[in-house]
């Protein structure tokens, strides 16, 4: 007779696993990826799969020949950050560039820290602020969006993305009214449907939100992070616009214009650096979309995601221990 | 529909032996009755090696306040008294009976008639429930008298009947509710009388729809008895989380269901007292699920108590050749058996046998902070948080974390995606913070 197995209780499991969950974040990328190769063409084909093999290669050398223990590039965690880190940089980006964002993503946020799960910041936003610093100028040369069998795109036709105008123009002293006028202006639809300017991933809100339904329907993330967010930045934007129109947008720019979809669906809710309880979800949230409004009307740079989630992803150890579930028997309410 | 608030899961259901009725199982030809079956202090053993025993005569007497009476099951002769391992792994103290006929201790009413008229008083009802070594049949074998001894200065308001059956592949329960249902109801109307209260809760989960149709019909004759469907969801069948979906009361932190007014006993247990106290039956055999996906007869079987697990497997067809790890009890909870002679006790409500394949843990991962353990734990707890404190040996921040509060349900280590064994260690943590709280009682 065979040997019986003895172990601790349960003795069953649920057929969820990592992999399942970061397949399932690939599956949810996948629209976002089809308007990017749909506007800019075979480059943003290029730009993704330069990316997404430099980091499993990143990966792989680091864990083979540098900590010469198991190899686990099959987890799909270093493809979700290939995916990201191509979605938040302009399809004409050079490779050698793109090779150098992996290896910082990979290479310095995410396996100097132990690997996945132990990193504190998101690799991919890591390896785009990095890259946005260091190479400022093809980091910020947007093509014109051509489709897929348009003609090459060169870094001599840029195209602007909203954020980019309103900033130029306001720091020029033009009103929101004047600028939203002018042809420059890529407009609603536009933001909606992806024909603008901007990273690979972020111009299309519709592609974004068709992941994000996927993402909620699987139960790969809740809607704690994403509704905080959007309100917080909704409700500042609002605030700020009523205020005084001639020198804010209105919140629906900020809504569909550069990566606020991508960044609150995508990369705000990813679990390794977020909150892990509601609360802790919810707060997170609103700091995110506060930092981000602020970011974009007052700072330096026209957009803000990347370094509010950033910045709040530093913030998750004080809020993982400030904001504890509710639990059971705590508070007796009887009756 | 009424359930828990707070966390949950809800894994396959496998009740394969569903509609399987009740068999009673040939007479082994030898038992191990252990003789700690409950909570507390081990009983006292009254008979000698070579001593012949009836049915049903007390072999072991419980001594102190938290113990109980164990009454051989068989007739025979006892051939040793030894240290057997039994279902926890541990080598414990057991008589051990050669079966020889099957004759009975005067007193006892075998008959099939339904007596409804309880005469016995209160005292009278605790008194016996003690002597027929009644425990609570749902695993944690407390003995029921002492729940029936309500402290000083609380009072019981609620009587709650766990008929949940939460655990995936059991149906001993429904079994039970469905065919002794009506004995069952007068046992719960004998607890109501010790304890003095006049309203009872039948908790049923939704899939056992024929059960709750025929107790409800059996209660609807009655005053004061009131079957509570319940969602399909694990652990509803936890105590405290049957209270809440029940009665909607949280019984706080590290106290007992006696400080919300409520006692809860199960369906089996109430079986028992009725069978104790108007068929004088001492506890002495109980329904057992044999299921598994290769089990070739998956059924419930009245099996008496001391037979070994192997009698069971044969009776349902034998261990199947793919057959990797046989478990007493559900999928959830239960424990792994080191070997097949190991004895049905009063707590073995079924014995699951996995297969190979599925008995063996997938290697444990990196946590990926996904917080699935958080949304899932029935308590409220961080099983994140208490498993890497264990991990770490900080017992003292994991008893401030309420790590004791845990039920160890196993929800958490389910349902994690890396596989991380998250109850192994909140059950080490749970073992030496417990160890460090009765130390600082001491000081």
């Amino acid at each position: 007779m065979n040997l019986l197995t003895v172990s601790g209780s349960p003795h069953i499991h649920t057929q969820q696993s990592v992999k399942s969950i970061m397949y399932g974040v690939v599956i949810a990328m996948i629209p976002a990826i089809f308007v990017s190769v749909y506007f800019f063409g075979l480059d943003a084909a290029r730009v993704i799969l330069i990316s997404v093999a430099a980091c499993l290669l990143v990966e792989w050398t680091i864990q083979k020949y540098l900590l010469k223990g198991p190899v686990s590039i099959t987890d799909g965690s270093a493809v979700v950050t290939g995916i990201l880190l191509a979605f938040n940089v302009p399809a004409n980006l050079p490779w050698w560039i793109l090779v150098i964002g992996a290896i910082v993503s990979i290479g310095i946020a995410k396996m100097s820290f132990g690997g996945l799960g132990k990193n504190p910041f998101n690799p991919a936003l890591i390896g785009r602020v990095f890259l946005l610093i260091s190479f400022p100028v093809q980091m910020t040369s947007w093509p014109v969006p051509k489709g897929l069998f348009g003609s090459q795109i060169t870094d001599a036709i840029t195209g602007p993305t909203t954020l980019g105008v309103l900033k130029e123009g306001l720091d020029a002293g033009k009103t929101v009214q004047e600028i939203m006028a002018s042809p420059e202006f890529p407009g609603y639809l536009n933001d909606l449907l992806g024909a603008q300017g901007g990273s690979l991933g972020e111009i299309s809100a519709i592609a974004l939100l068709l992941g994000a339904a996927y993402m909620l329907i699987r139960k790969i993330i809740t809607w704690h992070i994403p509704v905080a967010y959007l309100g917080s930045a909704v409700i500042f934007s609002g605030i700020l616009w009523l205020v005084d129109p001639t020198r804010f947008v209105d919140p629906a720019i900020h809504l569909l214009a550069g990566g606020m979809m991508l960044g609150v669906f995508f990369m705000a809710t990813d679990m390794v650096t977020s909150p892990m309880t509601p609360m802790g979800q919810i707060v997170f949230g609103v700091g995110a979309g506060l930092l981000t409004i602020m970011i974009r009307v007052w700072g330096a740079y026209p957009e803000g995601v990347s370094f509010a989630i950033l910045i709040m992803n530093a913030f998750v150890p004080l809020i993982n221990n400030a904001f504890k579930p509710k639990r059971f028997g705590e508070v007796v309410k009887n009756g | 529909m009424k359930t828990f608030k707070i966390g949950g899961i809800h894994p396959e259901e496998n009740k394969l032996s569903a509609d399987k009725p009740i068999e009673v199982l040939p007479l082994p030809s030898k038992v191990y009755i252990p003789v700690s079956q409950s909570l507390g202090a081990p009983s006292k053993v009254i008979v000698e090696k070579g001593a012949v025993v009836k049915t049903g005569q007390v072999i072991a007497k419980g001594e102190s306040f938290i113990s109980s009476n164990v009454h051989s099951s068989v007739s025979g002769t006892v051939t040793k008294i030894d240290d057997i391992t039994d279902t926890s792994g541990y080598r414990r103290k057991a008589v051990f009976i050669d079966v020889a006929g099957d004759e009975w201790e005067d007193g006892i009413d075998r008959t099939p008639e339904i007596k409804h008229e309880i005469t016995l008083d209160r005292d009278e009802i605790v008194r016996k429930i003690n002597e027929m070594g009644v425990v609570g049949l749902g695993g944690a074998t407390f003995p029921s008298h002492v729940k029936l001894m309500v402290p000083e200065g609380r009072k019981a308001e609620y009587l709650i009947i766990n008929g949940v059956e939460c655990e995936p592949y059991l149906t001993s329960d429904h079994r039970l509710m469905l065919e002794r249902g009506e004995e069952m109801v007068i046992g719960v109307k004998i607890l109501m009388k010790a304890l003095g209260v006049s309203k009872a809760f039948i908790g049923i989960e939704k899939n056992k729809k024929d059960a709750i149709v025929h107790l409800s019909m059996i209660c609807s004759k009655l005053s004061g008895i009131e079957v509570v469907p319940l969602k399909v969801k694990y652990p509803q069948g936890g105590e405290k989380q049957l209270i809440k979906a029940v009665i909607n009361r949280e019984v706080p932190s590290g106290k007992l269901p006696i400080e919300v007014g409520c006692v809860v006993n199960n369906v089996g247990t109430a079986l028992a007292v009725y069978e104790a106290v108007q068929k004088n039956k001492p506890l002495i055999e109980r329904v057992v699920t044999v299921t598994g996906k290769t089990v070739q007869k998956p059924s419930n079987l009245l099996v008496r108590i001391g037979t070994p697990v192997s009698t069971l497997i044969d009776h349902a067809g034998g261990l199947p050749e793919d057959a990797g790890k046989v478990i007493s009890g559900g999928p959830m909870m239960g424990k792994a058996l080191t070997s097949l002679d190991i004895p049905v006790v009063k707590g073995t409500s079924g014995i699951l046998i996995m297969k190979g394949e599925e008995s063996k843990r997938a290697a444990a991962l990196n946590c990926i902070r996904c917080a699935r353990c958080i949304s899932v734990c029935p308590m409220g707890l961080e099983p994140v948080l208490l498993a890497q404190l264990s991990e770490n040996q900080l017992f003292e921040r994991a008893e401030k974390e309420r790590i004791m509060d845990c039920i160890e349900c196993g929800s958490c280590h389910y349902t994690c995606p890396a596989g991380r064994p998250l109850l192994d260690y909140l059950r080490l943590g749970k073992n030496k913070t417990g160890i460090l709280i009765r130390n600082r009682g001491k000081k």
